[in-house]
Parts: C-alpha cells; structure tokens; sequence
C-alpha cells in the first residue's frame, strides 16, 4: 500500500507548473470562445480573462498547497489512499459520516414500497446488487456523476453496517446533488432553449432551484415561486421560469402552459393547443383557460410584473364570426379580430381561489393537496432520475388518478407520502433509494433473452439498466480521471478546467435524449467522439495530473493498477478473469503508462461505463 | 476580415460552367454510372447563419431611404438585378428560382432557426427533426458507409434529428477539407486492436446475465459501425486532396469555399443532405462592410458549387437551398446595421424538380409597407424543397409522444416546382 502522505507530498512541488498549464489551458479556450462569438461581446473577453488570471493568481497565493486534487479538504478527509484491495484500505480516514436528519423516518413508506413490488418478484430469482454497485448507480441518479476513487476507500473504511444508506444519505445532502436535479428538474421546467437574450437566464434559474433544493425548501412553495413570484430575472432568479416564454418581446403563454401541463400536472393537456385532446377528455377551451392563467403578465426592463386589467386575447381567423367577446373599443375597423378568454382550470375548480392575481391562484390551485396529479407528476419524475425510467411512460402523461383514498399502485402509495410530508423532495428521494428495488442487480437469468428482458423490465425484477446521458458521461469521465473527488471544494483550476471540458464534450457530443427527456443509446458520430476524440486522448493520458498517470506511477504492479483502474471507472474490482484478461494490456505494453492508457481506454469505452445498471 | 482570395475574370472563366468539366478529374464507375435525374434525390442547405440582410444581397433598393450604399448589378435574368457585391451569382442568377418574400413569424435566431428549417414554430415539448434530417429518413442511402447527414462549418444553432431519433442529427465537421473529425484511432493499429479487444471482452463480462438487455444498448452495432466508418474508402469524401488548384480557387480558399466543394464530393458519394453554414451575418452594426465581406465569400463558392453540381450532372438529382433564419430590417440603425427583419426576405433555390428563373414576391423599396407582395411562408419554402427533393411532405408520421405529425408544415409553392408550375 502506498501512504495517502506519499500520493499528496510527492505532488506538491508540481503546483506552480500545474498553474502555468491551466493558465495555458484557459486561454487557449479564451481564444477559441474569441473566435466563435459576435464582434460585439468580444469587447468584454479580456477584461474577463484578467479577472480569471487574477483570481487564480490569488487563489494560488492564498493556498499554495492547494492543486487542482491534492489539498487536503476542509474536513482533512480528502486524502487518498491507493490501496491495492479492499481488506488493504485502512480502517478508517476520518469520521464516518452522518446522515442528515431528514425528518419524518421513511422506513414505514420503504417498507410498504417494497411489500407491493415483492409479489412481481415472488417467482423469479434475483440478487441484489453489491454494495460498490449501489454506490455507483446512487452517484449517477443523484449527483450525476460516479464517485471517485477517494470516495469508494472511505467507503470501505467504513466498517458500519448500514453504510450505503447513510452514504446515499450524504449524498442527497450534497450540493452535488443539488446541482444535478436541479439540472434534470430544470430540463422539464424551462427545457433546453437557449431563450430570449438578456430575459431569460437558465443558469440563475437552475442555480436558484438547486439553492432550494439544498435547503430543502417544501416543492409546493418551490412551485408556487416560480409560477407567482414577480421581479427581475437576475435578482429573482424563479421569474425566468416565466421569461423562458419571451420570444420577440412578447410572451408566449403557450409555452408556460405546456410546461406546467406536462411538468406539474403529468398530462400533456398542451395537445388541445389547437383542437380537442384526441385521446384525453381535455378540450381546446380547457387549455386556452390555462394559458389564460398568464394573461395578466407584463414583462418589462424592471422585471414580471402582473396588471389586473390585462386578459389573455386569441387572434380570430379572419373569416371566422368572432363566438366569444366582443372586438376591442376603438379598434380600427382592420385591426385583427380576438376573442378575451378569462383563466379557467381544466378540473378542480372549487380549489380555485377566491383573491389573487392569476398567477397566484394558479400555484395555490396547483399546490392543492387535492390535487393528485400534481404529486403524481412530481413522484413519476423522480422515479424517472432514481431509476432511469418513470414508473408511468412517458412521463409526463401519467393516466388519471384513481379517486380520493384509493392507493392502487405504488406512485400513489408515493404521491400520498410525498403530500403527507410536505412535499419534501429529499424524503420522496430517500425513500426511492432506499427501495428493495434500488438494491437489486441489474442482472437477471431473464434478461438472456428478448422476451425474458422485456418481462423483467415490465415486472421491475430488477434494476433497469439505462444510458447515461452526455452531461452525467462528461462529468464521469472527469471524475474517474482524478482520484480526488471534484466537487464544489475543488480547487478554483480543477472546477475551471472540469466546466470547460464539460463544454467542449457537450457541444461535440451532442444531446441524446428522445422528446421524454430520457437519455438513448449513443449514435455512431459521438461513439467516435468517446473513441477518438480530443478530449478522450486527454483524459486517458498518462501523465502526473491525471488518474492514469498517477496509477500507473504510484501502485504496487500491474494487478493493483488494474484494481484500481476499475474501481476509478466502473466503481468495482474486476474479477479474476477480467484481472486476467485484461492485465496482458498491461503486460504487453512497453511502459507502464501506455498499458494503463491502453486499460483506461477500454473501461472508458466499455457498455458498462457508459450505461447506468 | 475580407479573407476570400480575389479570382479574376479571366481565371473564373477558366472553371466556370462550361470551362469546369476539364478540370474534373476521373470519377469512381459507381458514381459516374448514377447521374441525372434518376439520381437519388439529395440536399445541400447553405446556412447563412446570423441572418442575411435581403437588401445587401438578392433585394437591393438602391438610391432608396432604405437602400444605404449598396448597389445594384444586372444579372443573367432580364430585369431582375442583385447586390454588387454578387458578380459570379448575377452571372448564373438564370440557373436559381428567387424568392424576395419570405415570410417568417420569429425574430429570434434560435427560434428563426428552428422554424426556417423546419417549417414549425419552436414547441416547447417536441422537437421537430430539420429539413436534412428528414430528407436523410426519408430518402433511402444504400451503400453508404458514412453518415447520410452531414454539417459543414459552425452553426450556433445545429439543425437536429428531432422526434426522427439522435441518429439523424447531422455528422457535424468544424473543418470542412479535413478527413473528417474523430476518425483516426490514437494509437497505432496494434495497439487498436488491442484495445478493441479488450472492450469486446469486457462487454462479455457485463453482458452475464443480462445479455439481452446488453444487446438492446446497441453498443456493439453502434461500434462497428464506427469502426466500419472509420476504415471506409468513401471517408475520401471529405477530403480535398483529389481536388485539383483550379477548382479549390473557384470555391475559395475560405473555409466555407471549402465547405462547399465537400458538400459537392459528399453528395457525389450518396450522401443525402449536407448542410454548409457560414456565419457572421448578424450585422447589427456596420451592416454594410460586415455584409460584403459575407458576400465576398459567399459569391465564389455558391456560384462555383451549382456550376460543379452541374457539369457533374449532379444539379438535376440535387435541391441546392440558400437561405438564413431572417433578414434584416428596411430602416439602418445608428451604429450603421441593421436589425433582424422576418417580415419579407430572400432565399435561392435550384436544382432536382424546381423551377429555373423565376422571380417571386418584392419588397417595397421605401420600406413603408412591411409585408411584401406575393409573400411565401418559410413553411411553404420548406414543403417546397422537400417535394422538389422527392419527400412527400404530407405523410403524417407518429411522434414519440404519441401526437401524429406531418413531415411538413406547409403546403408546397407549385410555382417553383418544374411538375407543377
């Protein structure tokens, strides 16, 4: 085993010269950005880049042994030990973490949970899943990323015996895992639309969000900010929830009402747009009296504001005789013809309130604890993030509820403890994780064949196994490149240099989800990209700033760096015929470095890596 | 920056239409052998990204209060005249159906975008798959072993599969003249297969007991398809080195230029939709010197891609469509630009099955009525060039989301299709 002292002290002399590649590294990515936009902004860049020069030169003053992922943390935990198996791990780095006071114990809904699913799982063998394998799948559902290679040896140091659970626990209390859902969240609540220039600000959106989430905010009142708060979009970040609308100078209430159809209420009531709901009983007038709960909105240079005297009008076709209302006093005799539509909601319309603007009465009538579609839709979403898939698909178009009191699967067992509870995210997460299913393997003696696969699926008999979409790739990637953990206490150049790979990946790789937001296989394009990109050859390169170089300089022989390298990319020991299989990449490369290249660009590559199971 | 390389007449001459099949070199049989009209249909969709200004390019109102400095050239079609700053277009402009009254219903680059390309307005739950994207689905590739819809150059706002699947999104090359991106392996070939065999054994491993589950991944298909691409003769299509220095000067020694002549090799090979982007046209200030500086890159390379698809017998096969999200606005604002303008604005089309010559719709030269006579929706344009590419426009297909939906918004301009004007 070598000392966590070692790894670190043998890296510190390497901090200037990290600082001078970083540097090296951001400019060459300031100059790429300089390139790539308008005359106009460019104006800005470089007061921008000496900002950025200076704040790492005072970063680097302030700590000077702090690189990019060998200073010690702020709890003096942050050290890495390169141990060659587990039973080599010591007994312990620090304290073993404690899980946060979540409130009410979810033991009572796990339980119930589980006992509906056991009678699915009654007559097939499953196993569940080993503790490493949990850990990874929770990383990736939660925080969007794996854990890193530091994070798996204080697990197993330690030695407690409910450690995944207060592990899993640790995490949901983590701003990583803030930031993560509040991204997935935000891709449903203001999609993915670059939106109007100066109006709309998704990244203080989902940062606002992800502040919420931390604290834990109830998501009725997380709700009803986004939908009733007014203000300016930089100081009150939840009313870009309402610019996202904006296109031309003029709000787009159809967009706002898609959104809350589709993301709070589970029902793509937003297909009556333009005539009745085929399938569903929601009619063309139901969906113009939700859009008409923005009628009042005014969007100005100060911000959304609602005017009482403001109503929703509906341009009439020329030709049509106008059935509604009457044309608008003074109007030229050619000005266009519309019809007012006052708000109307498309059911439950005693929750309606008495007072208030629109918008207001729309998150009360939203928030109501009668409202089941709206638990509904928000508990369907979130088993869509834990498992890779909704319970109901697709997930935005749940089937009615069944009537008051009436509990017939599991999203409403979960919907009414989520309602019960206050609408608390945190204990709705807990408890999916903390499931019997969240434990189980992704494997099944089923799943040899098409039709057993399908079945498993079906049942739930196991965990699904599902495509990690590009952000949670990148961010993997990253990570398993560095042993340290890359978080928000990551030096100021690993958080830079991580956001600008992130980027660069991005943008070259491309979005994969289909319209449900769910994440698809890779196409041939980005499987090159993986194979022979840029930033492949980077990440994989074998040098003193990166897990391969580090591995390949550091551990004891080639079945230790093999360990290892599985653990930083698949989160698990290989087995011995993996060891075996695999070590003659070691074995038959000239240097220690390329085989460990040559190793980590198998993981990389591997189906395992690149999908969630 | 101005970076076209100056050609003269002379020399344009020399590879100009009738001039240019000497300079061609020998075709593979395959290719050769399909030509003409019985050619599978195919697409080049050149992006004027930012949004051109109509009034500095196919619409000049010169000696107007809108018109600005731009002057105005006659063209091969007898009074219709074009900016200046067009001499190799205005030449050929017989060859190209114009239309000078586009309009559009989004003033935004990405929501113009969006709707330009596709023919839907932006919906905020379904993403609607791109002209190329769904001439790529529709039109069948046999044969081919590179991706049927490639991007040439940067666009800010990437045309997409949509609701047709990921696997429509174009192929997107920032270079265009190199190889192509992300295709030569790090490593020398031994040590690729090295690689690659350690990734088929692992994938073994993890398939234990979920085999059928790991075949649905599509992973091992989806890498030997790669692989397959990466070792493919027809990747030659994207680069230039076949190329003679006659014709890379007529494109231009821009990366757009080159841009272009890849667009030609690539639907030479089979490829069914390419879409060549050149930006910068988003002249809010000094409109008129960023305009023709476009135009000086624009002028070459388009003239010299229809004049190639031509003595190629590639035009009758090929929809050749050039277009931006919007225009610019009549009025010049004080920093000399002009602003976006989706009220009436121009697009070229030539090519397989539309209309050679024909002029539509004008915009008012004092710029006091806003919409301009004989206007086509950008819907309509779309419909259009999906039927002149030989793609029913009207076929409804099923969404993801269960809602039906017709490849076209629009219904197709008959005057500007050669079957049924």
């Amino acid at each position: 085993m070598i000392p966590p002292r070692g790894v670190a002290a043998g890296c510190r002399g390497g901090v200037g010269y990290k600082l001078l590649v970083a540097v090296g590294f951001m400019m060459t990515r300031l100059l790429t950005v300089w390139r790539s936009i308008g005359r106009s902004a460019r104006a800005a860049l470089p007061a921008l880049a000496l900002v950025v020069i200076a704040t790492l030169l005072a970063a680097a003053a302030r700590s000077p042994l702090a690189g990019p992922s060998f200073g010690p943390g702020p709890q003096g935990l942050r050290s890495v030990p390169v141990a060659d198996s587990p039973a080599a791990a010591p007994a312990s780095t620090g304290p073993a973490p404690a899980a946060p006071d979540t409130g009410v114990p979810v033991g009572a809904a796990v339980a119930a949970f589980d006992e509906i699913l056991a009678a699915r799982w009654r007559e097939a063998g499953i196993d569940p899943a080993d503790e490493l394998t949990v850990l990874r799948r929770a990383w990736l559902s939660l925080a969007g990323t794996i854990p890193s290679v530091e994070e798996i040896r204080r697990f197993e140091a330690d030695r407690t015996a409910d450690r995944v659970d207060r592990w899993i626990a640790m995490l949901l209390a983590d701003r990583r895992a803030a930031d993560h859902l509040a991204r997935r969240l935000a891709r449903s609540l203001v999609g993915d639309a670059e939106g109007q220039f100066i109006v709309f600000r998704r990244d203080r959106f989902t940062d606002w969000l992800a502040g919420r989430l931390e604290a834990n905010e109830p998501f009725d009142r997380v709700v009803t900010a986004m939908l009733a708060h007014g203000g300016l979009w930089t100081e009150a970040p939840e009313v870009n929830f309402i610019t996202q609308a904006m296109s031309d100078d003029r709000l787009d209430a159809n967009v706002l009402t898609a959104r809350v159809s589709r993301a709070l209420l589970g029902q793509r009531i937003d297909c009556a747009q333009c005539h009745d709901h085929p399938f569903a009983p929601f009619t063309q007038a139901q969906y113009e009296g939700l859009a008409a709960c923005f009628g009042q909105v005014r969007v100005t240079g100060l911000g959304v504001e609602d005017d009482p005297a403001r109503v929703l009008s509906i341009d009439l076709p020329p030709a049509v005789e106008e059935p509604m209302g009457e044309a608008p006093a003074g109007s030229r005799p050619m000005a266009p013809r519309t019809r007012k539509v006052p708000p109307r909601v498309p059911f439950g319309a005693e929750w309606w309130p008495a007072q208030g603007t629109h918008r207001q009465n729309l998150a009360t009538w939203i928030v109501d604890p009668r409202n089941r579609r709206f638990h509904r839709a928000l508990v369907n979403r979130c088993v869509a993030i834990v498992f890779g898939r909704a319970w109901h698909e697709p997930v935005d178009d749940l089937p009615d509820p069944p009537a008051a009191g009436a509990v017939t699967d599991p999203l409403d067992l979960l919907a009414d403890d989520f309602r019960d509870h206050g609408c608390d995210l945190r204990r709705l997460l807990s408890i999916l994780v903390g499931t019997r299913l969240f434990h189980l393997s992704s494997g099944h003696p089923l799943r040899e064949d098409e039709a057993g696969n399908d079945a498993v699926d079906g049942a739930w008999a196991a965990f699904p196994i599902t495509p990690v979409g590009p952000d949670a790739m990148i961010s993997s990637l990253v990570q398993a490149t560095s042993l340290r953990t890359i978080d928000r206490d990551s030096h100021l150049v690993t958080r830079t240099i991580r956001f600008f790979r992130e980027v660069d990946f991005l943008r070259e790789y491309g979005r994969t989800d289909d319209a449900n937001g769910r994440p698809q296989p890779a196409t041939i394009p980005q499987t090159l990209v993986r194979m022979n990109g840029r930033l492949a050859r980077e990440l994989v390169e074998a040098n003193p700033f990166t897990a391969t170089g580090r591995i390949a300089g550091l551990a004891r022989d080639d079945r230790a760096r093999c360990d290892l390298a599985f653990l930083a990319m698949l989160t698990r020991y290989p087995t011995t015929e993996e060891r075996t299989a695999l070590g003659d990449l070691l074995a038959a490369a000239p240097s220690r470095g390329q085989g460990m290249e040559d190793l980590c660009w198998v993981l990389m590559n591997s189906v395992e890596f690149r999908w969630n199971h | 920056m101005r970076d076209a390389v100056e050609i003269s007449r002379r020399r344009w001459l020399q590879v100009a239409p009738l001039g240019l099949s000497f300079a061609l070199p020998a075709l593979p049989a395959r290719a050769a052998a399909r030509r003409g009209a019985e050619r599978p249909g195919a697409l080049v969709t050149i992006w004027l990204a930012g949004g051109p200004s109509q009034l500095e390019s196919f619409d000049p109102h010169p000696g107007t209060p809108i018109g600005g400095p731009t002057q105005a050239i006659a063209t091969s079609l007898p009074g219709v005249r074009i900016a200046a700053e067009y001499p190799r277009l205005a030449e050929m402009l017989d060859r190209f159906s114009l239309v000078r009254s586009l309009v559009s219903r989004e003033g935004d680059h990405e929501r113009g975008s969006h709707l330009l390309r596709t023919g839907y307005r932006p919906d905020p739950v379904l993403l609607h798959p791109g002209l190329g994207a769904i001439v790529a689905s529709e039109l069948a590739a046999d044969g081919l072993e590179i991706p049927r819809f490639v991007a040439l150059g940067n666009d800010p706002h990437p045309s997409r599969g949509g609701y047709l699947g990921a696997t429509l999104d174009p192929y997107r090359v920032s270079d265009p003249g190199q190889r192509g991106q992300n295709l030569v392996p790090h490593v020398g070939s031994d040590r690729q297969a090295r690689r690659l065999e350690g990734v088929e054994r692992l994938s073994l491993s993890f398939a234990a007991g979920r085999a059928a589950a790991v075949r649905q991944t599509l992973d091992d298909h989806t890498r030997r398809g790669a692989l397959a691409m990466m070792e493919s003769e027809q990747l030659a299509a994207f680069s230039l080195d076949e190329e003679t220095e006659a014709i890379r000067a007529a494109y231009g020694h821009t990366p757009f230029g080159r841009g272009c002549l890849v667009a030609r090799r690539l639907v030479e090979t089979g490829v069914r939709s390419v879409e060549v982007t050149l930006a910068g046209f988003d002249t809010h200030a000094a409109n008129f010197t960023g305009q023709a500086a476009q135009a000086a890159i624009l002028d070459p390379a388009l003239a010299a891609l229809v004049a190639d698809l031509e003595a190629r017998d590639l035009l009758d096969s090929t929809v050749v469509l050039v277009v931006g999200e919007f225009g610019r606005t009549p009025t010049i604002n004080p920093l000399d630009g002009r602003d976006h303008w989706p009220h009436g604005f121009s697009g070229l089309l030539t090519g397989a099955g539309l209309v050679r010559g024909r002029v539509i719709g004008e915009t008012d030269p004092q710029g006091l009525v806003r919409q301009p006579s004989d206007p086509i929706d950008v819907a309509d344009l779309v419909a259009t060039v999906l039927a002149a590419v030989g793609v029913d426009g009207s076929r409804e297909v099923t969404t993801p989301i269960g809602r039906p939906m017709k490849l076209a918004a629009g219904r197709p301009v008959d005057r500007l299709l050669a079957d049924r004007s």
